[in-house]
């Protein structure tokens, strides 16, 4: 068999398997694009779990009582968590730690344009929960599912993890909702300013987006950006009528004929400004991950010398 | 400079006495000892284990999944399963 035949057959072999809905594991073989998809997905996501914690963080000091101060640090914590489950599964791809570090600190890989907002009061925390929480598991929802094996483990994880966040997001704002004036106002300018991003989280519409066909194809994914977006607004309305929050959305209605709210534009040229670099935060949060990074360098470095010299001791004893 | 990552390490929870350990992740840690906290903090937050087990990524062994004749020989012998052997319904459960 020639090389190129070689080739073709493994491209066969791993269709089939896409297409009977067996899952792709790490020594399996695969196409090299499908590989840098996914390499660049996981870690975009996991860039994401991680700089996550920088808008909420800036809250913990701040919560207004210990039930909420215990929810958010314990948030917070699952989302490193989530993070470094999401490292791994990268790292099964054959790409190390270091280099995505490297690809977060250079600007090279992105991360959810969501985290470049500011947090400017209490209510954000509660609306991220609810809102951005709430995107982020209809996509993650659908990622269970996806082909490659330890991505899709990741995602259960996760999943099963996530559903807290939402709810306590949806609490904090519950809250508000039955405050005094104030409140009811910082909830309705929470609103006012969460839910365009988080409608923007999806990404850009199925027409302008270069990589939905081939993840589709592949399974990567499951459902298009429009449709995921269409199932979380369908999904977040009533919760946002419960609130007695006001949707900003002046052509947010129902259409008895789909069967899906109908709503307006989004502002593109918004969302790309804030995925160039341009967001209110980006240079933030950059800063404020590769302090992280820099400051560490010492203990991780003291704890491989410690790690090291205790092996030493070990084997000098055994001797 | 030679600045040297901690390794990878493959993490195993018994979720409760009775079962056996399962395959939960993996994370890096300059040692063994290391690497069981950090599992601790990152794979049973929600009581989700009652042990850990830490085996270094590089030691595990694995079977070539391109390797097609490693399970053929199981495929036909259908003879090993329960179901392959007639006992009439009269008899009862067996």
């Amino acid at each position: 068999m020639d090389n190129h035949n070689n080739i073709h057959s493994l491209e066969a072999k791993f269709e089939a398997k896409i297409d009977s809905e067996i899952k792709i594991e790490p020594k399996d073989w695969m196409p090299e694009s499908y590989r840098k998809t996914l390499i660049r997905q996981i870690s975009q996501h996991a860039h994401s779990e991680v700089v996550g914690m920088l808008p909420e963080g800036n809250w913990i000091l701040r919560a207004p009582s210990l039930r909420r101060k215990v929810a958010l640090l314990a948030k917070v914590q699952d989302e490193a968590g989530h993070g470094l489950y999401l490292y791994s599964a990268a790292e099964t791809l054959g790409i190390s730690r270091e280099e995505l570090y490297q690809q977060l600190l250079t600007g090279k890989a992105k991360y959810s344009s969501i985290f470049n907002y500011p947090t400017l009061s209490w209510a954000d925390i509660g609306a991220i929960g609810w809102l951005v929480d709430g995107a982020a598991i209809m996509n993650q929802v659908m990622l269970t599912r996806t082909s490659y094996g330890p991505y899709a483990r990741a995602m259960v994880r996760i999943c099963k993890e996530e559903s807290f966040h939402q709810r306590q997001g949806y609490e904090i704002l519950i809250s508000l909702s039955r405050g005094n004036a104030e409140q009811k106002k910082m909830l309705q300018d929470a609103m006012d300013r969460w839910w365009w991003p988080a409608l923007m989280m999806f990404g850009p519409h199925d027409s302008a987006s270069t990589h939905s066909e081939q993840s589709i194809k592949w399974k990567i994914k499951r459902k298009s950006n429009d449709e995921l977006r269409q199932d979380f607004i369908d999904a977040t309305v009533l919760q946002a009528n419960y609130l007695g929050v006001n949707i900003p959305d002046p052509k947010l209605k129902w259409n008895e004929e789909r069967g899906h709210y109908d709503f307006g534009d989004i502002d593109w040229e918004e969302f790309w400004n804030v995925v160039n670099g341009n967001g209110p935060c980006n240079k933030q949060r950059i800063k404020d991950r590769k302090k992280a990074y820099e400051g560490g360098e010492w203990v991780r470095e003291a704890a491989m010398a410690h790690a090291e010299k205790r092996a030493k001791r070990k084997e000098e004893k055994v001797a | 400079m030679d600045k040297k990552e901690w390794p990878l390490w493959e993490i195993f929870i018994r979720s409760k006495s009775g079962l056996s350990h399962k395959h939960a992740g993996s994370l890096h840690a300059a040692d063994a000892e290391m690497a069981i906290e950090h599992a601790r903090d990152v794979y049973t937050r929600r009581n989700e284990g009652v042990s850990i087990w830490v085996v270094k990524s590089s030691e595990v062994i694995a079977s070539d999944p391109e390797d097609e004749y490693m399970f053929e020989s199981a495929k036909t012998k259908i003879y090993r399963h329960p179901t392959f052997y007639d006992i009439p319904e009269e008899v009862g459960h067996m």
